[in-house]
């Protein structure tokens, strides 16, 4: 029979992180992150300015990705140099803040696929950050939004685009359940997003050739859903060849189009496509093959198969390797964070966090806006319970994830808007109508459970109609013109206008909100070290401070005052107390004056009481002073002990926390202590004020104890604290003694 | 300043314009000259790949949307035979797009070996 395992390890085998599945190194399946047997070593051999051999493999054998990178993907000018270097030399290079990014850019472009895998894999995880940094293309970072629901609803759809814009999302893609849904989709996120800001790139990721059909049109932005794998076979499999990508990737160009490739480590493991090799040589294979069809930049670091990479040891590392891949080759990173990779918030925080910290031209490639239900991605890394997170941690570090907050005052005006251009578009082009109902619930939803119950036709016929009328943004910009969103409207025409210039085709291109292109070539990463690079600019700076929770000592005191009242009344110097029943309870200076309430949110008046309840319980007399020497509740307590004639004393601060004290014991010391202010109960009180009683008949009670809690205490009262003892600290003066308080409390 | 594929100013690509009826879908379409131009500022900034690409996008910027994904498709595993993909090839020469057309021919050259072919 089974020992059971001890209940330490029952303990830790109920924690989250345990749900997650780890696999075992097993390079005959891929499941390898960084090195495999199969790799091939490095090699480039060429003939009269024809390849040869690339990375172990004579021409003959090539399959059509070697083809594709050797006829296109090399700068053969620079490759006998670049694949001299040794791999932790070129490492170096990627890390050095001396050496301009443009240098390692020169020489990875005459690296083979399996050379910069060999290079990038000796960078170590902080190495990987200094390389992130240095080596993204563009100079401001940025992030990238999920915008989907269940449903496909469109109202939904337009308030939480709207949503994700006013949070600072630059890109926003949505996708469909119902893949003729997803002219709809496409309409109504890109009208929500126009409400929310101006330059927000939208996209649609379904198949092929509906993606390039709606760009065609200006219902879509951009495009990322182009796929390429890092095996032959299951290129093929995907039904596409590296020939029908770059002419597919031109075909987005000669439209004006940006456009991104999206690859990523798992994608062949989990199509049993591996051939042995590791994720970081496959990847590598696809970040070539993306330069050599000429996309301006790569979705990776995992994506679909995110999770897959987290399995294995080292796997995480590779993803940002992959990254970093990207950015090496000169190409805009959309650096993944997409995929949840745990169902652990420590793990799947730490697969994001350097990435956040160093910065990437999207940190995210799909931070899931919406709810975790409603996104047809699957869950995202980041989801809508996560922004505040974000928020937070954008703020610790100082560091531009991308978002800002969106003040909750005007989202409720923000959506409303939104849906309401939705409902007008729809209706002026006679694609549908919604009801007023189906309008508010929109509004107010969280997600596509709260929604009003829809015709689940509706958007289908939507669909149908802009498909079939051949609907493009110009209709409706034209709309949203004519039912009086001209913002919305000067916002969408400004989308397909810029098509006109083509400089957001550029490597890394986003908008920001004044229509300016933010591109390797207008916004050039050029960090080289220390005070160089990218900064917030102070506006930008206190947006990242500037989180809707932040507190002050003046919020503090306006809700301290909303708890006044008139039960505490000063009546004289206290003097000393002669009966030995006689028990005092000091309270801190701020008390009746600026402090009402404790952390446990009890308010002063109860606790005082509830501590008088207790001493009457063991018959004894109470009296209650306010000491105004001090704040420091030892001092308060000892203060009240010597002015008490049995020399018990209860010491009592305004925020809670409270002692018994006795008159012939150091400050530091005492009898008992609460010291856990905000888990504090009435009942506990009144045990205090029965012990202190106790204690001044001369007997010894069973000492009050704290009571259990695993809270993060300090976090979430610290702040009031430091107010609280703001508020106490201009109520005492050292000058002043000790006043006798007549108290005319809820019970009495 | 750029102009549309219309021939339309970009400047004059206004709310105003769209009120009146004045702008078509080829006003917010992209000038081949205009990646023309691009493919020389990708080639500045070290990527004659992405250069490459804009200029193979110029040239298709002279087709239409349903010729694009006919030669899209056309290049798709096992979709054509040599035969095919060389008359391809042949047409897009013809009719002033020689970089697709080699990058056609170079598929079917390439598709041979691999079983890619129809």
């Amino acid at each position: 029979m089974m020992e059971q395992p001890v209940g330490r390890i029952r303990f830790m085998d109920q924690q989250r992180v345990n749900l997650d599945g780890f696999a075992r190194e097993d390079p005959a399946l891929g499941l390898v992150a960084l090195h495999s047997p199969a790799d091939p070593a490095p090699s480039l051999r060429v003939v009269d300015g024809v390849v040869v051999e690339l990375d172990r493999k004579a021409r003959d054998d090539f399959d059509t990705i070697d083809r594709f990178i050797a006829a296109h993907g090399l700068d053969l000018a620079v490759a006998e140099e670049a694949m001299a270097l040794g791999d932790v030399a070129a490492a170096r290079l990627f890390v050095d803040p001396a050496v301009p990014r443009a240098e390692v850019v020169r020489l990875v472009s005459g690296m083979t696929p399996a050379k910069l895998a060999r290079v990038v894999a000796v960078l170590r995880p902080a190495e990987l950050m200094m390389a992130t940094t240095k080596l993204r293309a563009r100079r401001t970072p940025s992030n990238q939004a999920h915008v989907t629901n269940l449903l496909d609803d469109p109202l939904l759809l337009a308030a939480d685009a709207a949503t994700a814009a006013a949070y600072g999302f630059r890109e926003l893609e949505t996708t469909v359940p119902v893949l003729a849904d997803a002219p709809s989709n496409a309409v109504a996120v890109t009208v929500g997003a126009a409400v929310g800001a101006a330059g927000v790139l939208v996209q649609c990721a379904v198949e092929e050739a509906m993606e390039l059909e709606m760009g065609m049109r200006g219902l879509v932005s951009y495009a990322e859903t182009v796929s390429l794998y890092g095996t032959e076979g299951v290129f093929v499999d995907g039904d596409d060849t590296p020939w029908s990508k770059a002419l597919l990737t031109s075909g987005y160009a000669s439209r004006g189009i940006k456009m991104r490739v999206s690859s990523g480590a798992g994608a062949e493991v989990l199509m049993a496509g591996a051939e042995g090799c590791s994720m970081l040589y496959l990847e590598s294979r696809c970040v070539s093959l993306a330069r050599a069809i000429g996309a301006q930049g790569v979705q990776n670091g995992g994506i679909d198969g995110a999770s897959v990479a987290a399995a294995v040891p080292r796997g995480v590392r590779e993803l940002m390797a992959e990254n970093v891949m990207v950015m090496a080759r000169n190409l805009e990173s959309c650096s993944g964070n997409d995929a949840l990779m745990s169902e652990s918030h420590v793990r799947r925080t730490s697969r994001t966090l350097p990435i956040l910290l160093a910065g990437s031209d999207y940190i995210c490639s799909g931070f899931g806006s919406i709810q975790r239900y409603d996104n047809m991605f699957g869950p995202s890394n980041w989801n809508a319970e996560d922004i505040d997170d974000w928020l937070a941690m954008q703020r610790d570090w100082g560091v531009d994830g991308g978002l800002r907050t969106a003040p909750p005052s005007s989202l409720g005006e923000l959506r409303t808007r939104a849906v309401e251009a939705v409902r007008d578009v729809y209706r002026a082009l006679g694609l549908g109508d919604f009801t007023d109902e189906q309008l508010a619930r929109a509004v107010d939803a969280a997600g596509s459970k709260d929604l009003a119950p829809t015709d689940p036709l509706a958007v289908l016929d939507a669909a149908q109609t802009i498909r079939g009328a051949g609907l493009t943004a110009l209709d409706i910009a034209r709309a949203l013109h004519d039912t009086g969103h001209d913002e919305a409207a000067s916002r969408v025409l400004a989308m397909v206008v810029a098509r006109v210039h083509g400089d957001h085709l550029q490597t890394a291109a986003i908008f920001d909100e004044d229509m300016r292109v933010l591109s390797l070539v207008t916004d050039p990463n050029e960090y080289a070290g220390p005070g160089t690079g990218y900064e917030p600019t102070p506006a930008r700076q206190a947006e990242i401070d500037g989180i809707r929770q932040e507190r002050g000592v003046e919020d503090l005191r306006v809700s301290q005052a909303s708890f006044a009242g008139d039960w505490l009344r000063p009546s004289g110097a206290a003097g000393f107390g002669a009966d030995p029943r006689e028990v005092v309870i000091g309270v801190s200076p701020g008390v009746g004056r600026s402090v009402w309430k404790t952390l446990s949110g009890m308010l002063v008046v109860d606790v005082l009481q509830e501590l008088l309840d207790g001493l009457e319980e063991e018959g004894c007399l109470a009296r209650i002073v306010r000491v105004n020497s001090t704040i420091d509740v030892g001092m308060v307590g000892l203060t009240a002990a010597r002015l008490a004639g049995s020399g018990i004393g209860i010491g009592l601060q305004g925020k809670g926390t409270a002692l018994i004290h006795r008159r012939d014991l150091p400050p530091l010391a005492n009898l008992e202590l609460y010291s856990m202010a905000p888990t504090l109960t009435p009942e506990m009180y009144r045990l205090l004020g029965a012990n202190a009683g106790r204690h001044a008949k001369g007997a010894t009670p069973v000492p009050a104890r704290n009571p259990y809690t695993d809270e993060a205490i300090e976090a979430r009262y610290h702040t009031s604290v430091i107010a609280l003892v703001a508020l106490e600290r201009d109520c005492a003066d050292p000058a002043a003694g000790p006043e006798d308080l007549t108290f005319a409390g809820r019970r009495s | 300043m750029s102009r549309a594929f219309s021939g339309k100013p970009a400047e004059d690509l206004t709310v105003d314009a769209l009120v009146r009826d004045e702008l078509v879908p080829d006003d917010v379409r992209i000038h081949p000259s205009t990646l023309e131009y691009q493919a020389a500022v990708a080639e500045r900034h070290g990527n004659p790949q992405l250069a490459a690409n804009f200029r193979r996008a110029a040239e298709l910027a002279m087709f239409s949307e349903t010729e694009i994904l006919a030669f899209y498709e056309a290049l798709r595993p096992r979709r054509s035979t040599m035969d095919e993909l060389l008359a391809l090839a042949g047409e897009l020469a013809a009719r002033g797009a020689p970089r697709c057309a080699a990058l056609v021919r170079e598929a079917a050259a390439a598709y041979a070996p691999r079983g890619l072919l129809r």
